[in-house]
């Protein structure tokens, strides 16, 4: 080939890519509208009808930002009903960007940082009172919105934000286990399951690679305080425990819902919302509610420190405490969320469903943010867990 | 070079003179890469250099005060229980796996590799670029989405499996998800385009009438391979080697996904110290353990490629 | 042996080179039987082949279940356009996939230019001074786990943000160049060892200037490297989770970070989809490359 030819080729290929990123910023005027978002159970219904109301509007719509600003979401993937963001875009006036993260500690570095532009982050239980320690929180004070009677008073006194001076809940949902019935007959409530594996199971178990979640799932199985134990004699039979149980996991991954619906994975530490789409695909699956005690966590909405738009920020948390929007949450993520009166918006065999609703009775614990040399504990252990 | 003895002579000192213009010369153009480097990648590597003699902080990050504790752990560990100090066999261990299996895979990537780019290389002119074009293809595809469609085949119920079970060469599916075979097969997959592209840029440029001289010369195919071929396209070799298991050291993805994350490798062992493990001086001192590791072997490199680049003049 | 390889090269174009000698000399065929291809390794065709095999199984797996009427991307439900449309639909895919085109075209022909001169700097010389170093430089990128260089950029741009206030796609663009460049670089250097500089030495003894001899000789003779080493790069720069995750500001989500935020939810055939069209747009390119080149020649 000449220099010739490829130069040639070379111009033909930016030219496409030019071309595709002027159909971008077309299609963007026409987004902004509002006129096409959908969620993956409205998708092929929704787009038929946004693609020529899209094409009508592009003229009138774009061109100016809107009067009321902007917001900028830094939230978890795959969690923001885009329905929810185009109902605050539109009464608000405001143009909203969603950007995603994969884990509470890259959040949490890259606040920290700064420089990052960010008005909202959504971390979780045992991350908010780091964030707040750390000083990275705005104190909004959420508890004088107008909406804050929405809020489920279990949800108000929380441990990691008394009284809610800085946060409104996102989502909640509880660490349990997903078990295959298929595979295995016995009671699926027990952390048994994981750590005294019976033999239908063994070698076909997961856990997530969440830290906290295995290492407190252990502690609560052999009767010790689940949240952040310091105490290296209960520490000491949790590590052995769990050395003698990885032989029968056959991995420790995220992203399971289908592995549990094609049945590479029988049974597993899982969260529940994760569950219940498994069940949805293989209606073999329960889900576990271990009766030593499992982890229920939230994640919550805070305004992050010096926020660009602090005002809108604010918005958001009261909008998300409306009973309607909080339902548009869940919805979306298929996890609980902590308004009272969102049920009557939401579909009722979600809100009827085993995953979503505690049993009577049932023992649960809420995850805090451990001091430094109970972490170092767990690294250890964890480390050697996965050597 | 202007020592007393050249400076005596003109016809010397004229060519150290040219030779310091070539010099200068080399090192402008070079000047451009170097500078976007040292922006973006290694003037911050300075941050974690300092980073990794700095005190832990409690939630992530460090605290601006001298300690050693970060180089102490990557080779030493506390027994939690007992206080003994023994050596970090975790540590240990998970660098052994991950050369283990990336020298593995660079063996496996040279031993597809090479024919691959042998083919391609072969071809007539018009097509050895469709073929070229259909060996970058799959890659325009995301990693991560490479890696779930690696799993799509070698799953229970996937590809493989099924086709094994349905020509009755097996009765019960294997488990090649979630082992080292697994991951193997994921980082071949991933890195092969590394392979494969450098190893075609040196042999595309083989005189084949060289090859024809061994066949003169009686030799059979797989001596014309091993000393006509073979040290022709060494550089392509070496660069593809260098491609294939610097990566794979330290993958983070396929490990993960289809190692089942059980047994880690030093790219998750560094990822946790940033991430849960919130030990960022621990997690930088490792890194530099690594670099250094790879440094050093690839100045073993150097000095050897360019002693025979002097020997071509 | 090099050497006497390039020498009898002196004029000939090596591209057509490969092409006349299909099928040997008088001499080898004399002795070797008719029909003897010199070129010919006995199964390398075959391994060849399950190579490419082995490369498509998973992709048309994939592009399969892109068209799969379920919500999930292991059990098949028949056809259906859904995913197609709902990734069409959605904003945010719409806008990463962009994103990372743009970056990943920068990046690749941005690291490609730099990575070609610094690869005419150091070969086809003596060790000068600085050699070493230069070369230790330039391939550093590749020495150093992604999740590091990711923890120390986001450290050092954070500092750069706060203090100019710009926030822009400058950082991820500069942050993909520099780590596409060893990608680069690698290919074009291997390429450039094994030519010698006789055909340079000639154009400059016939009054050509430095530019039009790399322009009409050196270039030419390159190009199979840096195409190598661009493609390289392009591939490197679209795949990139960590860096540009640590990177990235707000709004500035490229498709493996959008797919990362994914993954720990639920993976749905949207993905499938979207990497299918991207996979169309790859093979559109490539067939027009190749027309292209077919009238020409």
């Amino acid at each position: 080939m000449t220099y010739l030819q490829a130069f040639k080729s070379t111009a033909m290929a930016v030219t496409i890519m030019l071309a595709l990123s002027a159909c971008g910023e077309k299609k963007e005027e026409a987004a902004s509208e509002g006129a096409s978002t959908a969620t993956s159970e409205a998708a092929s219904t929704a787009t038929s009808d946004a693609a020529p109301a899209a094409s009508t509007a592009t003229s009138e719509a774009a061109a100016a930002a809107p009067a009321g600003g902007s917001l900028n979401i830094y939230n978890w993937g795959n969690y923001t009903n885009p329905k929810l963001i185009e109902k605050f875009e539109k009464e608000n006036n405001v143009k909203v960007t969603v950007t995603d993260y994969d884990s509470n500690d890259v959040a949490l570095a890259k606040i920290k940082a700064g420089g990052h532009g960010f008005d909202i982050v959504v971390p979780s239980n045992n991350f908010v009172a780091v964030f707040i320690n750390e000083g990275l929180l705005e104190e909004t004070k959420p508890n004088t919105m107008s909406n804050f009677k929405n809020m489920d008073p279990r949800w108000v006194d929380v441990d990691f934000d008394k009284g809610r001076n800085y946060t409104v809940p996102w989502q909640w949902g509880t660490t349990g286990l997903t078990v295959n019935t298929g595979a295995y007959k016995g009671d699926p409530n027990t952390w048994a399951i994981l750590f005294d594996t019976p033999a239908e199971l063994k070698g076909k178990t997961n856990v997530v690679p969440e830290m906290n979640d295995v290492i407190g799932a252990a502690l609560a199985y052999k009767g010790f305080n689940p949240v952040c134990n310091g105490n290296k004699d209960e520490l000491k039979q949790v590590r052995d425990v769990l050395m003698a149980s990885k032989p029968n996991w056959i991995s420790m991954d995220y992203g399971n819902v289908e592995k549990y619906a094609k049945e590479d994975i029988m049974a597993g530490l899982n969260w529940n919302g994760a569950s219940m789409r498994a069940r949805l695909q293989n209606p073999k699956i329960v889900y576990g509610y271990p009766k030593e005690g499992l982890a229920v966590w939230m994640d919550n909405v805070a305004v992050i420190k010096g926020a660009a738009n602090i005002e809108n920020a604010k918005k958001f948390q009261n909008f998300i405490m409306d009973p309607e929007n909080a339902a548009l949450i869940s919805d979306f993520a298929k996890y609980a969320n902590g308004i009272t009166g969102s049920d009557k918006f939401l579909d009722k065999e979600f809100a009827a469903a085993p995953e979503i609703n505690l049993p009577e009775g049932q023992k649960t614990f809420i995850q805090a943010a451990c001091p430094p040399e109970v972490t170092e504990l767990y690294t250890a252990i964890w480390t050697e867990l996965t050597k | 070079m202007a020592d007393g003895k050249s400076a005596s002579n003109p016809a010397a000192s004229a060519a150290a003179a040219v030779d310091r213009r070539d010099t200068r010369n080399r090192w402008l153009l070079s000047a451009p890469a170097l500078i976007i480097l040292l922006f973006a990648a290694i003037g911050p590597l300075i941050i974690v250099v300092v980073y990794s003699f700095l005190k832990k902080g409690d939630y992530g990050g460090v605290e601006w005060q001298f300690s050693g504790d970060g180089w102490y752990s990557v080779i030493l560990q506390k027994d939690i229980f007992t206080d003994a100090v023994t050596v970090a066999d975790a540590h240990v261990s998970i660098l052994l796996r991950s050369v283990k299996l990336s020298f593995f895979t660079t063996i496996l990537a040279l031993l597809f590799g090479f024919p691959t780019a042998y083919f391609i290389a072969t071809r007539n002119e018009k097509s050895r670029e469709l073929w070229l074009f259909l060996i970058t293809i799959p890659f325009w595809t995301n990693l991560l989405i490479r890696t779930f469609a690696v799993m799509e085949v070698i799953r229970n119920e996937g590809i493989v499996n099924s086709l094994l079970l349905g020509l009755g060469v097996i009765d019960a599916p294997l488990q090649i998800m979630f082992t080292d075979f697994a991951v193997m097969m994921g980082l071949l997959y991933v890195y092969l385009p590394l392979m494969v592209l450098p190893l075609y840029a040196s042999m595309e440029r083989i005189d084949f009438r060289l090859v024809e001289a061994g066949y003169d010369l009686y030799a059979t195919r797989w001596r014309v391979l091993r000393h006509v071929i073979f040290p022709l396209v060494k550089p392509g070799v070496i660069a593809g080697s260098i491609l294939v298991f610097i990566p794979s050291l330290g993958a983070y993805v396929t490990p993960r996904v289809l190692g089942g994350g059980r047994n880690l490798m030093l790219g998750n062992l560094i990822e946790m110290q940033f991430g849960q493990g919130r030990n960022w001086p621990l997690g930088a001192a490792l890194s530099i353990t690594l670099m250094a590791i790879v440094m050093i072997a690839l100045l073993l490199y150097v000095r050897n490629a360019s002693k025979t680049e002097a020997r071509h003049g | 042996m090099a050497e006497v390889a390039q020498g009898n090269n002196l004029g000939t174009n090596p591209g057509t080179n490969l092409g006349t000698n299909q099928g040997g000399s008088v001499a080898v065929r004399k002795k070797w039987g008719r029909g003897f291809d010199i070129k010919k390794q006995s199964g390398f065709t075959t391994i060849a082949m399950i190579c490419f095999v082995m490369l498509y199984a998973p992709i048309l797996t994939l592009v399969v279940y892109s068209f799969n009427a379920g919500t999930s991307v292991a059990i098949w439900a028949g056809f259906s356009w859904r995913w197609y449309e709902s990734a069409w639909a959605n904003q945010q895919v719409y806008d990463a996939s962009i994103r990372s085109l743009t970056i990943a075209t920068f990046a690749a022909v941005v690291s490609t230019i730099v990575a070609t001169m610094a690869a005419l700097a150091t070969t086809r010389t003596k060790p000068f001074p600085g050699l070493t170093f230069i070369y230790a430089f330039i391939n550093q990128p590749l020495m150093v786990p992604e999740i590091v260089t990711g923890i120390a950029l986001l450290i050092f741009f954070a500092a750069i943000k706060v203090a100019t206030g710009y926030t822009g796609l400058g950082y991820l663009l500069i942050a993909h160049t520099a780590f596409c460049i060893p990608f680069a670089y690698l290919p074009i250097r291997a390429r450039l060892e094994n030519m010698d500089l006789s055909l340079e030495r000639a154009a400059a003894d016939l009054y050509a200037t430095p530019f039009k001899t790399f322009r009409y000789v050196t270039l030419p003779l390159l190009w199979p490297g840096v195409l190598a080493g661009g493609m390289l790069a392009f591939v490197i720069s679209l795949d990139d989770v960590v860096i540009t995750e640590l990177v990235k500001s707000g709004g500035q989500d490229t498709l493996p970070t959008y797919m990362l935020g994914q993954l720990r939810r639920i993976v749905t055939p949207e993905m499938n989809a979207i990497s299918s069209v991207f996979l169309a747009i790859s093979i559109v390119m490539v067939t027009i490359f190749f027309l292209l080149n077919r009238k020409k020649t």
